[in-house]
């Protein structure tokens, strides 16, 4: 938390009122408290009261409740990852006060439930405490029924209070998201609240204020990655889907079961990912760009039916919402080692597209473009998310959705005569003609798995197989040449160049910020595209004397994490090496940051 | 937008009478204009004979091209499109199924045929049989069953009886075969038949109640593997000194533990109908749910509806 300045505090009635520019909360309690819901009314708030915010949460992995933490970044400036340390902890539990108090900064505020909490002496020198009846208040506030219920909303009231909150868009966030259930619950959700706003912390520590954001000239939406995704693949006219469900990919299918017939469409249970992908592949063929989804296992389970729509160059998006592997894994955590499995797994020599977003707008905005990359090149496009930014809560500028949404109905109309797998194109990219086409000779195609001819008809001919090889690969080459060089973070050139894909955009950026604030010489790059790899990296590679790759995966064998094997096998560049974590978290700031400047020093002693 | 749908091609899955009606305008295909590739079967595989009587039914019952879809896995009984000529898929091994309810689901207009042999549909497809059958997808599936492994060259298959002498039980088969006819019914398909290639009349009979029927229809076709299994099905061959038996006339094709009961029966056993329901199918159901959200959204383009979703994500 930045204080920008301090307005001093009548002597023993007020504490002081700061004026701050962010602020990092984190609540700790259990998942049944309603915790997700706290983080969520403020991400919410913040995007109507055109703050930048960002989320972080973990969900524990057992159904019956659990451990739960949400923490909630919100900015008057812009806010780039969830924060490394909380300026306030708000603790539910004795175990939510021991775990997660080393997460505020040194000077930080601890609001505990008096309740449930026995503070520690050895912490209260390091952090301002205070301690709130708040389980024995809420009961008060709405009549002692629902002995739980609304603890969440008693907290939300306190960080109203210490935040200088606006009431009425809090109010009316709460009225909206309980409304058409029974008005007692309406009623009860705003006594809860209204008793935590009214305790009065003020008089034990200080309270803030936000600086005046910056004026934004557009509507701000609120979601987390998986409803982003979702609704970018509705917006892209995909009107049939089929999955199965698993963490933390679930969200996504459900969201799409529920829109698509909305506009039409359908999406499908099925019984594994098997038939799921091979439900989408038969959606593909018969003229619906359709989507699958999956996460870990699921993933795997795929690989095979993936390399039909590769052979049989099937338009089709996979959407892999990553957790940690390999098998089950690490369900609830993140993990960033799915990129090779994205790009090569199947057998053979497949070649598809994979992309990945780097923030919760950018999921929505991805899965369009996936959409018309398979569509245009018929190739199986991967969407590669991360639980991260499935679960974090985002503002972002409403799309504007007239000009974004799009209709992709084929077209039926009869043609004279049609090669699926015409060889006569330069890019390899052939006209598709789908079922239920007439097509006027009266020859008609076989979409297979077989090496075939421009037919689709079996051959073993060595000739055909190696044009039809070169074509399945020029297709991805003619996309590849296409694509934009990517932005450089920072100057063009400098010592460090970290590189980054996905979800870890945000802590890298920061990182940058804060070396470069501190004068180190640091610049970011955050590739989307993965494969086909943009063009222009070696070029801005040659402008720094280090480029680190920092990913959440393993260093492997020969100590690269898998983005950093691909770039080092397409540049044959040795200053390329790696940042890696693997402890299932998102990079903090400062891990990235601590690891760049110790290559700073090091860079600096060979130049 | 509002609109995804072309006349060719509802959005909204329909199921009421999906059979293509015949197009007057058009003349019927011939035999000649329905056969692409010349099979790559062994002479003599009974393969040749259900591909004969699939296109005498696109003959008599004068489907168009454009109208049929073929739909395989893998196996030699699954190399089926590539001798057809309408659009088509060579799947993968097993998920032909899955595939097929893809096309079915999005593409009312279109009638689905999946082909497929017993270890592609009931070994490593077993699981989506089931699951096709219970969702009572509208598609025709017909097993060519030869009690083999064809493609592979011999090997045991779910449904070779035991003893059976296989490259992979060079001792005799030890595992107790599966029924077709007992899995589809129990499965909850609801059109259920049992055929022979050695009797043309009766596979084109059963193909044509098949397509008719609204639902998930499947045929147990017995098509011997001349290669590896010869004279497996003799017994149900009168020409080979064995007894065609049909379906009795008075056997209820709606009793489900009558239709169980037959298919008890021990080989030969009986050729016919043994169950035929009619239930809402999947593209009905669908159809539905859809037509209940659309009734929320009319006059609405596509995007203003996602306009009204995000407007409550502010
Ligand atoms: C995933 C996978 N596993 C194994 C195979 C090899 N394979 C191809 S066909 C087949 C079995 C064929 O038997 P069946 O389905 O009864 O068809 P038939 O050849 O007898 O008509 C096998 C094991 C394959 N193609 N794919
Ligand atoms: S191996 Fe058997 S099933 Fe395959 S084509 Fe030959 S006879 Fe037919
Ligand atoms: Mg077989």
């Amino acid at each position: 938390m930045s204080h920008s300045s301090a307005s001093p505090g009548a002597s023993g009635a007020e504490a002081k009122v700061s004026t701050i520019n962010e602020a990092v909360i984190r609540i700790a309690g259990n998942s049944q408290d309603g915790i997700q819901a706290i983080g969520g009314f403020l991400a919410r708030l913040a995007g109507r009261t055109e703050q930048e915010v960002m989320t972080f949460m973990t969900i524990p992995s057992t159904i019956s409740g659990g451990p739960s933490i949400f923490q909630v970044r919100m900015g008057s400036g812009e806010v780039l990852s969830a924060g490394d340390e909380a300026d306030v902890l708000l603790a539910f539990y004795q175990h939510s006060y021991e775990g997660h108090i080393t997460s505020l900064r040194k000077g930080g505020i601890v609001v505990y439930d008096s309740d449930h909490v026995e503070p520690k002496a050895e912490w209260k020198e390091t952090y301002n405490h205070v301690g709130v009846p708040i389980s024995s208040l809420t009961i008060e506030a709405i009549g002692g029924t629902a002995k739980d219920k609304g603890k969440n909303l008693y907290a939300l009231g306190l960080l109203a209070r210490m935040f200088d909150l606006n009431l009425t868009k809090l109010e009316a966030l709460i009225t909206e998201r309980f409304t058409g259930k029974d008005h007692s619950v309406v009623t009860n959700a705003l006594a809860a609240f209204h008793a935590g706003n009214s305790y009065s912390v003020g008089q034990v520590i200080e309270t803030f204020r936000f600086q005046e954001a910056r004026h934004r000239s557009s509507q701000q939406v609120v979601m987390n990655g998986n409803e982003a995704l979702a609704y970018g693949i509705i917006a892209a006219g995909v009107r049939f889907g089929a999955a199965y469900p698993i963490t933390p990919w679930s969200d996504v299918m459900e969201i799409l079961r529920r829109e698509l017939p909305k506009y039409g469409g359908t999406f499908v249970q099925c019984e594994d990912e098997i038939a799921a992908i091979s439900m989408a592949n038969g959606a593909s063929f018969a003229g619906r760009v359709a989507v699958t989804g999956s996460s870990g296992p699921g993933i795997s389970l795929k690989m095979e039916a993936l390399g039909w729509a590769v052979m049989a160059e099937m338009p089709l998006v996979v959407i892999n919402v990553q957790r940690g592997g390999p098998s089950t894994g690490l369900p609830t955590q993140v993990e960033q080692s799915d990129l090779n499995l994205a790009c090569f797994g199947s057998h053979g020599d497949a070649p598809r597209v994979v992309l990945a977003p780097s923030d919760v707008e950018d999921c929505f905005y991805t899965a369009i473009e996936a959409v018309n990359i398979a569509r245009t090149y018929n190739v199986p496009v991967f969407v590669l998310s991360d639980q991260a930014i499935a679960t974090r809560i985002e503002a972002f500028p409403v799309p504007d959705l007239e000009k974004v949404c799009q209709d992709i109905t084929p077209d039926f109309t009869p043609v004279a005569e049609y090669k699926p797998y015409d060889l006569s194109t330069s890019n390899g990219v052939s006209h598709r003609v789908v079922a239920g086409t007439r097509i006027l000779n009266g020859r008609y195609p076989v979409a297979t798995g077989l090496e075939h001819d421009e037919m689709g008809h079996p051959t073993g001919s060595p000739k055909l197989h190696m044009q039809m090889t070169a074509k399945r690969r020029r297709k991805l080459q003619a996309l590849a040449d296409t694509l934009p060089v990517p932005k450089v973070y920072g100057p063009p050139e400098g010592n460090v160049l970290l590189v980054g894909w996905g979800s870890t955009r945000g802590p890298i950026q920061e990182a940058v910020d804060r070396a470069r604030a501190a004068g180190d010489s640091v610049s970011a790059l955050h590739l989307k595209h993965l494969n086909p790899l943009p063009p222009g990296l070696d070029n801005i590679f040659s402008g720094f004397n280090m480029v680190r790759v920092v990913e959440m995966n393993d260093e492997g064998l020969y100590g690269f994490g898998q983005l950093a094997g691909l770039l080092r096998a397409r540049y044959c560049d040795p200053k390329i090496t790696g940042i890696n974590k693997t402890d299932g978290l998102t990079f903090k700031v400062r891990e990235i940051l601590e690891r760049a400047r110790a290559d700073v020093t090091a860079g600096m002693r060979k130049l | 937008m509002s609109a995804p749908q072309t006349q060719n091609a509802p959005a909204h899955p329909a199921s009421a009478n999906a059979v293509p009606a015949p197009n007057t305008e058009r003349k019927g295909l011939t035999k000649k204009e329905i056969a692409a590739d010349h099979p790559t079967w062994c002479p003599g595989c009974g393969d040749f004979s259900v591909l004969a009587l699939y296109f005498k039914m696109i003959e008599k019952r004068r489907l168009e091209h454009e109208k049929i879809t073929t739909i395989s896995g893998i196996g030699c009984s699954s190399r089926f499109p590539y001798f057809v000529q309408a659009h088509g898929a060579h799947y993968i091994h097993g998920r032909s199924l899955p595939f097929a309810s893809g096309v079915a689901l999005s593409r009312p207009d279109l009638h689905v045929f999946v082909f497929g042999g017993d270890g592609d549909l009931f070994s490593i497809g077993g699981n989506h049989f089931t699951h096709t059958a219970r969702k009572n997808i509208k598609l025709t599936c017909v097993a060519m069953d030869n009690w083999v492994y064809g493609l592979t060259k011999k090997q045991t298959s779910p449904t070779s009886p035991l003893g059976f002498k296989s490259k992979t039980d060079v001792w005799g088969a030890v595992d107790y075969p599966i029924n077709p006819m007992k899995q589809a019914i129990a499965a909850g398909a609801t059109f259920v038949a049992r055929t022979t290639h050695s009797n043309p009349n009766h596979v084109l009979q059963m193909m044509e109640a098949a397509m008719d029927h609204d639902g998930f229809s499947f045929i147990q076709c017995l098509s011997e593997c001349v290669e590896f299994y010869e004279g497996a099905f003799d017994a149900s061959n009168p020409r080979k000194g064995g007894i065609f038996n049909a379906v009795p006339t008075t056997h209820d094709v709606a009793d489900e533990v009558a239709a169980y009961k037959l298919a008890d029966a021990a080989f030969p056993g009986y050729f016919g109908v043994f169950y035929n329901v009619t239930k809402p199918t999947k593209n009905a159901k669908e159809a539905g749910v859809n037509a209940a959200a659309a009734g929320k959204f009319k006059g609405l383009k596509d995007w203003q509806i996602l306009q009204k979703t995000f407007d409550r994500m502010k």
